[in-house]
């Protein structure tokens, strides 16, 4: 026994000497393994930390994103800026729930979705498949929370227009992809669409401050006289800047669709219209320029004409022998067409070319249109463009002619990039040639000066009178103008009624268009709806509202010129 | 407590002066921090789930108070009385392991927990240290006893044991069930060219599972061959510790608990990571390293063999837990669902750990320096 009993403790105590030993080994496994732990916390925890940036993901898709530059305003407010819409497709290899379970999540945080519509997405054929593109922020939290890794987003991002309709024919739109429609966005789109040019704004000469004013009054006086569409156009008649252009109805560019109909085309770049006595001005000057007459010299507006068969009447008839300042004052057709006859055709002709009537205008957007022009130029064609009929022009053919007859004639054309541009750094600079050299001299400097007292005769005692603004002096055309009916002929009771001024017209700055197409007589203006009763209210609204906000300074009431020529007979409506 | 006298000869006054207080601290501290963290970590996937904000800080508080006083409870036994104790556990577990095979809850794919009242029971939480009791009986009665068959039984049960937790399915119980047996083997004295067969045979089957089970395949394939997105847990679990730095982003500060599922448990220590920064995790990671490498040290001095195989086998259960939870967060081993020892919220699993670690506490106590109505007159073995 006692042996045995020996060697049964020796082989007790050898095993609890190899059990002892073996401890050693695990120890050393356990030691290794923590330390191990260790060395991994501090190569993460300190050597990699980071402390800011949260997720890899949300780090690292930012810079892949194709930007399309921002365009803004003269002052650098945003008009049109990119927003990250991520776009939801489904990857079939990573889905974990089943196709009808996720179908029902997704059309539940979708609306416009189905869970048909879903669950037909989801199995198509192929592993990706988009489901919806851009979606909103919410949506796409609540995308997440769904949390299957088989939906995945993709960062893709949206162009906003903060304004919204604000701008929208300056600027217009672009599509689902980003592809421009109309507008700057197409006519700067090499540009904006550049990545290395990404982060330089496109700035514009638009002041969007204008353009709300602008907006807002011809909404109003749209409204006011029922009428179907309106327009309006402030200019920098010393730049050629456009700095508000406004068309209605208008569109929403931040819907993807862009404009749906005719009706909301840019009536100002692209609407050709026989815009009527605006046309004056530019006869007047041509006769002035060409030494036909002087401004005492005179017609015989007593009887009406006829020339090709059509009689034509004044609007205001005097009926009694008009000089020149009364004929622009008093707006008559008679008058003018006389002084027409005797500049006669060719001369006409030439400086009607020279006011840049005869083509398409220069401004930065692909939707303009050219001037509808007589096949022929005889007799009845001479007659009739010289009062602005027979002849159709968009708004800034006249707006760019009128600037050039008071900016002491230079032909500046019309631009929607902003001029001057060097206190903005890193702002794209186009065209730079605001050197007055450059521009065509169309009249005199002194026939410039003899234009502005006539346009601010016609505000003061003529058929403006409605656009006057205390304080400012103004100056300005009414232009009342039947619409051509399809099939020939005028009609009546379809007019473009417009106006065009400059203000302050001693040292003109801003010339100011507005029309309002087929406007409805009302109570107030006792059922007329002539330009003088729709449109000059609208432009003297607009004048008081824009004179203070661009800094023009207010003037005394200043010696009237010419108004001594006006016979006493003449004051009347 | 301080009041205690050496010569006090009640249960309670000879349980303080005999058991591992360092260790009893060492644990105290691990639910300290274990508290605060899942006070941090579980509002925020709680309210995700849609239960009340403190829903799991409630239960962990329970469970830490019945944990608690399991842990007391077993620490207060004789050694004999653990064997038995712990034999009787294991019985009880293979049969409750078999009843969840058949009326168990499913939850994720898998048949693992009883259903008691509102509080799910996972039954192979409690086999582990049962299991690894009734192993160092075997290893133990038959070193001292050469006729009995206890290698054959452990093997038979070990192969009872594994086919159960395999059938759940529960992958990362028999890899930890399997590590300790194969270790407790390894120490009871198995020959050295068994020890290479048995690794071999190791990797053969994580092979196996490598090729037969797709989700294994996945995730270790997610592991060497990350692919963007495809190892959300990981990449989030990373970035937590890249966040938190060494100081952390300050308490309740953490962006991670709010996107990872299992924020208050299997990943509360990348929580930690963000919020308290390196240095409490180098703290915790310490905590844990001391408890098992100490344990292992005081064991070179113990000479019975049972307690050597039982404590050993706890220990090395409860240092491989908390190294494969640590080392998932930290992005070193595959993700792989496993809680961190008194820290991370769950109940079957703390519970089972008081259950061990009061096991442990029992097994140290240091009956050979003072035997209890024995005045302490000698040193060492009387």
């Amino acid at each position: 026994m006692k042996p045995i009993d020996l060697r049964m403790e020796g082989t007790r105590q050898g095993a609890i000497e190899t059990a002892r030993n073996r401890i050693i080994v695990v120890m050393a496994l356990f030691t290794l393994g923590f330390f191990s732990l260790v060395v991994k916390l501090i190569s993460v925890g300190v050597f990699q930390a980071n402390g800011t940036t949260y997720y890899q993901t949300a780090s690292s898709s930012q810079s892949a994103l194709m930007a399309r530059a921002d365009i803004v305003d003269r002052n650098g407010v945003i008009l049109a800026t990119n927003l990250k819409t991520p776009s939801l497709a489904i990857s079939k290899v990573d889905m974990r729930a089943s196709a009808e379970e996720l179908a029902q999540e997704v059309s539940e945080v979708l609306p416009e979705m189905e869970y048909e519509d879903v669950l037909a997405i989801m199995n198509a054929k192929g592993n990706h498949r988009w489901i919806k593109r851009k979606l909103t922020p919410k949506q796409e939290y609540d995308i997440r929370k769904i949390g299957d890794p088989g939906l995945v987003t993709s960062d893709s991002e949206k162009r906003i227009y903060p304004h919204g309709r604000l701008a929208a024919h300056i600027l217009g739109a672009v599509d689902i992809d980003n592809n421009p429609k109309l507008g700057v966005e197409a006519y700067f789109d090499e540009q904006l669409s550049d990545p290395a040019k990404s982060e330089e704004p496109l700035m514009l000469s638009i002041d969007i401050r204008l353009q709300h004013i602008l907006n807002q009054e011809l909404t109003s006086y749209m409204d006011k006289f029922l009428a179907k569409g309106a327009a309006g156009l402030v200019l920098d008649v010393r730049t050629g800047e456009v700095l508000a252009l406004s068309s209605l109805p208008d569109f929403d560019p931040n819907d993807l669709n862009g404009p749906k109909n005719l009706s909301e085309m840019n009536k100002v770049l692209q609407g050709v219209y026989e815009l009527g006595s605006g046309f004056k001005t530019f006869t007047i000057a041509s006769g002035l320029e060409n030494k036909v007459v002087d401004l005492s010299d005179g017609y015989d507006a007593t009887k009406p004409v006829v020339v090709g068969g059509f009689t034509i009447r004044d609007d205001h008839p005097k009926e009694r022998w008009l000089n020149i300042p009364e004929i622009f004052a008093y707006s008559s057709n008679i008058g003018t067409l006389k002084l027409a006859q005797d500049i006669g055709v060719e001369r006409q002709k030439e400086f009607f070319d020279k006011l840049g009537l005869f083509g398409k205008s220069d401004i930065e957007v692909y939707e303009k249109s050219g001037p509808l022009l007589p096949r022929q130029w005889g007799p009845t064609e001479l007659a009739t463009t010289a009062y602005g009929h027979g002849i159709a022009v968009t708004p800034l053919h006249l707006a760019t002619g009128i600037a050039a007859m008071v900016n002491g004639g230079r032909l500046i054309p019309a631009t929607l990039l902003r001029k001057n541009v060097s206190e903005f750094t890193g702002v794209t600079r186009i065209s730079s040639d605001d050197e007055s050299s450059a521009h065509s001299q169309v009249i005199s400097q002194e026939t410039s000066g003899i234009m502005r007292n006539l346009l601010h005769l016609a505000v003061e005692v003529g058929t403006g009178k409605n656009a006057k603004v205390d304080g400012y002096l103004i100056g300005g055309k009414t232009g009342t103008a039947e619409k051509v009916i399809k099939g020939g002929g005028y009609s009546h009771k379809a007019v473009i009624s417009s106006f065009i001024s400059v203000f302050p017209i001693n040292d003109p700055k801003y010339l100011v268009f507005a029309m309002l197409d087929e406007p409805q007589g009302i109570k107030e203006t006792f059922n007329l709806r002539t330009a003088g009763m729709t449109a000059a209210p609208m432009v003297g609204d607009i004048i008081r509202r824009i004179g203070p906000l661009m800094g023009v300074s207010t003037t005394k009431k200043d010696e009237i010129e010419y108004e001594d020529l006006i016979l006493v007979s003449g004051h009347e409506r | 407590m301080g009041t205690f006298s050496r010569t006090d000869n009640s249960i309670l006054s000879t349980w303080w002066w005999t058991v591992d207080r360092w260790l009893l601290m060492s644990i105290a501290l691990l639910i300290t921090i274990g508290i605060v963290l899942v006070f941090g970590a579980s509002p925020a996937v709680a309210e995700r789930i849609g239960l009340s904000s403190f829903h799991f800080v409630e239960r962990q508080i329970v469970f830490l108070i019945l944990s608690v006083g399991a842990m007391f409870a077993v620490s207060l036994m004789s050694p004999v009385m653990v064997r038995r104790f712990g034999v009787i556990l294991f019985v009880v577990c293979l049969l409750l392991l078999g009843a969840t095979l058949v009326a168990g809850a499913e939850a994720k794919g898998a048949r693992r927990w009883i259903q008691i009242g509102s509080f799910t029971l996972q039954a192979s939480e409690f086999l582990k240290p049962a299991f690894i009791i009734f192993t160092a009986w075997m290893f133990s009665e038959s070193q001292r006893n050469p006729k009995f068959p206890g290698w054959k039984i452990s093997f038979v049960t070990f192969g009872i044991v594994v086919a159960l937790l395999i059938s759940q399915p529960d992958l990362g119980q028999t890899i930890l069930v399997a590590v300790v047996w194969g270790i407790q083997l390894f120490m009871a004295g198995l020959a050295w060219f068994w020890v290479g067969a048995l690794i071999a045979l190791a990797f053969f089957g994580l092979l196996v599972a490598y090729f037969t089970l797709p989700h294994v395949e996945k995730r270790v394939d997610n592991f060497f061959f990350p692919s963007p997105g495809g190892n959300y847990q990981v990449d989030l679990s990373l970035n937590a510790f890249k966040n938190g730095g060494i100081l952390g982003q300050g308490p309740g500060e953490g962006v991670v608990k709010k996107y990872l599922p299992d924020a208050h448990s299997d990943y509360i220590f990348a929580v930690a990571g963000e919020e308290f920064g390196a240095v409490i995790c180098l703290l915790i990671i310490l905590i844990f390293a001391v408890i098992v490498i100490r344990g292992f040290v005081n064991l070179l001095k113990e000479q019975d063999m049972f307690t050597v195989l039982a404590v050993a086998g706890l220990l090395i259960q409860f240092g491989t837990q908390a190294f494969i939870n640590l080392a998932v967060n930290l992005s070193i081993l595959p993700s792989k669902g496993m809680t961190l020892p008194f820290i991370s919220y769950g109940g079957s699993s703390m519970l089972s750990l008081a259950v061990g670690m009061g096991m442990i506490l029992s097994l140290t106590r240091r009956y050979s320096h003072y035997q209890p109505g024995q005045t302490a007159l000698t040193w060492g073995r009387g």
